[in-house]
């Protein structure tokens, strides 16, 4: 079922289920999501999900409805779509497609037997030739490409075709392997506060940023889900964090910190 | 002759963020010069043993087959040095020790594994693999592939039906074209590279190169080279954070010095004897 995600100022407040074919949106208590804010109207929205689809409309609120940062009157619902109601923020997630467990079943690494593909390619061949298709010019990889769905429809069914396919583990994945989700997280930057660069700032917006000096001190800033990190890399002393010195792991940094390195003083900051 | 002074080895596996077992296999023997990644497939627990029995078979059968023979030495039959000979029939090994079990016991009914396997000996390195695990080289600050993946993916790219960034984006990245295991008989891909004092070596299972951009996992090898068990926790845990969908198993070898075969230096104290 597709829902939405309240948040204001990038923090989650609830997560709704669209279970309901009307589903309203406004100020006052009636509404199935009330937003107790004065930037939103009584009445300020609905979105109407007719099997997988939603539509999200405006019911002529005083400040409007913004998707993706357009002013919408009537829009159809994407994934990931941002609607903007005053400071608040609702984020459309469409339904979620096969459980974890399936998917990860998906990913798992199998085999292209050569001689299950053979088999699976001149099918392949044969439809395309009787089908008059231009199969002429296509690579081998291509009627591989093909045989590979085709392996994967008839992975059972292969069994004419090869005698060993029983134990042929080819199958095609039914979903695309999503992209892994950058979460959203506030950049991290530090400035230093001593020595000859004093009041240089640095953003930490790689995945890991190294500080010091090599052979001397080093250590390395990591940028992850949970937040920033330190961790000593190198050297016979430990950075220290606001005067107390580092363990061997890696140390959380909160916004303020100050962290001194090889002999130099800087300041951890998030810039939100 | 050992190889523990001039090699660093340090190899770090984990299930991952989604995966309940590991199916993943690293093993080395700093001594001998050889080092094992292995990524198993097949149900319940026949990957594990899929990745398990390749990289034991391989390190007790290397450890055997070096005791025995020079692997600088050139083969008879090929005037090539011995490596490459030695290398390939503990691969058949592992290959007809897992398709055996595979075929004799129903649980274990389709396993396979992905294999990579580097041998240091001579200033060089001898790189043989099948499947999708894959080997980096880090040296003079330039990060590169070394070995090219026999995937579904690898194909369509050389073939030019898809391009690399498309690849990143395909549904078809588990499908590998050639595995130990899974028939009788398999052809690793064998080639040979010179080391340098420097190289740092990073095998790595899909695990890693999936979840984890080639840009990170080089600037992270290059920024945290200096502390290879920190580098090895930092890769492992970049791919969990971006999701740990698979296995993720890393093994970094640092080549600390040159490591030329005993020849040399016994032919130079002979000559000087004389």
């Amino acid at each position: 079922m597709a829902k939405l995600i309240l948040s204001m100022d990038g923090l989650v407040l609830k997560e709704i289920p669209l279970s309901k074919e009307r589903t309203t949106i406004g100020r006052k208590p009636h509404n199935d999501i009330q937003i107790d804010n004065l930037a939103v109207s009584g009445e300020h929205a609905v979105i109407v999900t007719i099997l997988n689809d939603s539509f999200l409309e405006d019911l002529g609120s005083t400040n409007g409805t913004v998707v993706n940062g357009n002013p919408i009157k009537k829009h159809f619902l994407q994934n990931n779509d941002v609607v903007e109601l005053g400071k608040y923020k609702l984020k459309f997630v469409a339904e979620a497609a096969a459980p974890a467990a399936e998917k990860a079943d998906f990913e798992k690494t199998m085999v292209l037997r050569p001689s299950a593909m053979k088999a699976a390619a001149e099918q392949a061949k044969a439809m395309a030739a009787a089908g008059g298709a231009a199969a002429g010019q296509a690579a081998a990889v291509a009627q591989r490409a093909a045989a590979v769905q085709q392996a994967g429809a008839s992975a059972a069914a292969t069994g004419t075709a090869d005698k060993d396919a029983k134990s042929a583990p080819a199958a095609a994945p039914a979903a695309a392997a999503a992209a892994p989700a950058r979460p959203a997280q506030p950049l991290g930057a530090i400035q230093l506060l001593s020595g000859g660069n004093a009041g240089k700032e640095l953003e930490l917006n790689k995945p890991l940023t190294t500080l010091g000096k090599p052979g001397v001190q080093v250590a390395v800033l990591t940028r992850r889900p949970q937040g920033y990190f330190i961790t000593h890399v190198e050297g016979a002393n430990r950075p220290t964090v606001n005067g107390a010195q580092i363990g061997a792991a890696p140390h959380a940094l909160k916004d303020h910190d100050v962290i001194e390195l090889a002999g130099v003083k800087m300041e951890f900051f998030l810039k939100g | 002759m050992d190889l523990t002074h001039a090699l660093e080895i340090v190899s770090s596996t984990d299930p991952g963020m989604v995966r309940s077992h590991n199916e993943d296999s690293v093993a080395s023997d700093a001594a001998n010069g050889v080092v094992v990644l292995a990524d198993g497939m097949g149900g319940y627990n026949a990957g594990e043993v899929a990745s398990g029995m390749a990289t034991t078979v391989i390190v007790t059968e290397m450890q055997q087959a070096l005791a025995g023979a020079q692997p600088h030495q050139p083969d008879p039959q090929t005037q090539q040095p011995m490596a490459a000979r030695i290398v390939r029939e503990q691969v058949l090994k592992a290959n007809t020790s897992i398709y055996q079990a595979a075929q004799s016991q129903p649980q274990y009914a389709g396993m396979g594994t992905t294999l990579v396997v580097c041998l240091f000996y001579d200033d060089r390195v001898l790189v043989a693999h099948i499947g999708d695990s894959r080997l980096y080289l880090l040296r003079a600050g330039e990060f590169k592939q070394v070995t090219r993946d026999h995937s579904l993916l690898q194909e369509q790219i050389d073939s030019g039906l898809i391009t690399p960034e498309q690849a990143k984006h395909s549904q078809h990245k588990n499908l590998v074209t050639r595995a130990l295991g899974i028939d009788p008989t398999v052809e690793p891909e064998i080639h040979e590279y010179p080391t340098k004092a420097g190289d740092l070596y990073l095998l790595c299972s899909d695990g890693l190169c999936d979840m984890v951009d080639d840009e990170d996992i080089g600037m992270t090898l290059q920024a945290l080279g200096g502390n290879l068990k920190l580098c090895a926790q930092q890769l492992v845990q970049m791919a969990n954070d971006n999701g740990g969908r698979d296995n993720v198993s890393v093994i970094l070898v640092r080549v600390l010095r040159e490591f030329p075969a005993a020849r040399g230096v016994m032919a130079k104290v002979f000559a000087w004897l004389k």
